[in-house]
């Protein structure tokens, strides 16, 4: 299912994040980065909150606003405690959404129709997450530390928020497809790229066919976190499935850390992976005229330790959101 | 695509693990810490005059305890995941999985926090270690009398 939408943008962005992020190759895009993992807070739920909480204050403190319409936002932990303490704070109309790390484009897909359709004018869309609350929440105690096989992923610590509006901006959400859950059977909790890989090429297939695209219409196509053996994955899977060849394409997990020197396995993971190089990077890229449009995929492994232990493979989503730079004011 | 055919895509494009290199380091780690082990039993019947039988128990309470002094200096992590299961076999994995459950949850309170989830991970060790010993010495007092 793919929506067009004719009047909404990208006004700003903001994004903080945590030490591991600040020393990969993007550090210097992030607008504001720790180098703890508490950033002054007693725990990590409350460490990520704040994260949150500074991103959507510094996209409100840029767009020179003091609310926005709405406020959609998710993460990884139950109950989307993160978001909703943010929400508490903020004090707006709140849509807590939670697609693992396909949360990210849920959220600007949500916002852009809402604004589209002239029910809101403005919103902001914010996910987080915090590697130790991940850890906690699907795997073991942070120190426990446990051997990880190459193919894990690290999920990324940072919160990001966009401010989306009627308001003309440079870069403009010109479409959105919602993707449909995948499972090809995979079983392994580490292996998610493998888990997620098949989402990506549905959701990439829909958004072409649904537009009438080539696949070379994008200057560049990127997905979530399926990290460099995901990444491999879904080059293969797009051939074979589809025939469509995956040239101009690159995976937020890999291009978030430095995989040679950074102990993060096979890339970056996470609700926050994906705005956290689309927003920073990818953006100045796009505004710097680099880039005309771009493709954004948040793949998320919609995975349960629950379900797992009961022996029921991982299921998988992901959403796609062109962004395209507004030639008006160029 | 089928599962099946799917399964051997994701295989070919994966890499494999260092069984044997993994497999030879917690060879030597784990002999390294058995050797210690038993440095400290004999320093211990020498220092304290106390048969090896009196000597085990306090070899066992400091690996314990320093298994336990590195976790919570955020060390031991960081050498499990090199060492694998050169560290996390022996007692020192035990103390380890205790100490980092209970430094986890130690924010939740004293009862629902640490109480509740301290054995988290080493719960499963306790329960079938407990009827491991109920099996074997059942089958030892069967064929052996005791």
């Amino acid at each position: 299912m793919t929506f067009k939408f004719k009047n909404v943008f990208i006004n700003d962005v903001a994004t903080v994040t945590g030490p591991f992020e600040k020393k990969g190759p993007l550090g210097k895009y992030f607008d504001k980065s720790y180098n703890d993992f508490y950033f002054g807070e007693k725990t990590f739920e409350k460490a990520e909150t704040k994260l949150l909480q500074e991103s959507i204050d510094l996209v409100l403190h840029k767009t020179k606003r003091d609310r926005a319409d709405l406020f959609v936002s998710g993460d990884l932990l139950n109950q989307d405690v993160s978001s909703n303490l943010a929400a508490l704070n903020l004090g707006i109309p709140y849509l807590g959404i939670y697609n693992a790390c396909a949360t990210s484009m849920e959220g600007l897909i949500i916002a852009s129709s809402l604004i589209d359709s002239k029910k809101i004018n403005s919103a902001i869309c914010s996910v987080s997450s915090h590697n130790c609350t991940a850890e906690r929440q699907f795997r073991y105690p942070v120190e426990y530390g446990g051997p990880k096989p190459k193919v894990a992923t690290f999920t990324a610590t940072g919160g990001a928020s966009a401010l989306l509006s009627n308001n003309l901006g440079k870069v403009k959400i010109e479409s959105g497809t919602i993707g449909k859950v995948v499972d090809l059977g995979i079983t392994d909790v580490y292996n998610m790229g493998a888990v997620m890989a098949p989402a990506a090429a549905d959701t990439i297939y829909t958004h072409l066919k649904d537009t009438k695209r080539k696949i070379n219409y994008y200057d560049l196509i990127v997905t979530g976190d399926l990290g460099i053996y995901g990444k491999k994955i879904l080059q293969d899977y797009m051939k074979e499935q589809f025939d469509i060849e995956l040239t101009k394409y690159n995976d937020c997990g890999v291009m978030l850390y430095d995989l040679k020197d950074q102990e993060v396995y096979a890339g970056g993971s996470g609700p926050v992976c994906c705005p956290l190089v689309t927003y920073s990077v990818i953006l100045k890229r796009m505004m710097e005229g680099e880039l005309k449009r771009v493709l954004v995929l948040s793949t998320g492994a919609l995975h349960s330790p629950t379900l797992v232990n009961q022996k029921i493979s991982i299921p998988a989503i992901c959403h796609a959101v062109s962004l395209e730079v507004t030639n008006d004011i160029l | 695509m089928e599962k099946e055919r799917y399964k051997n895509l994701v295989d070919k494009n994966i890499p494999k693990e260092n069984v044997m290199i993994n497999a030879i380091k917690a060879f030597l780690v784990g002999g390294v810490l058995g050797i210690i082990g038993q440095g400290l039993i004999d320093l211990y019947t020498v220092w304290f005059d106390i048969p090896t039988k009196d000597a085990s128990p306090y070899m066992i309470i400091t690996l314990i305890f320093v298994a336990s002094l590195l976790t919570a200096f955020g060390v031991f992590d960081k050498l499990v995941s090199w060492a694998n299961a050169g560290l996390l076999i022996p007692i020192t994995g035990f103390a380890h999985a205790m100490t980092s459950a209970a430094l986890e949850y130690k924010k939740e309170g004293l009862i629902l926090g640490i109480g509740a989830n301290i054995f988290k991970l080493t719960g499963s060790v306790i329960l079938y270690g407990v009827v491991a010993a109920y099996v074997f010495g059942l089958l030892r007092f069967i064929f052996l009398g005791g």
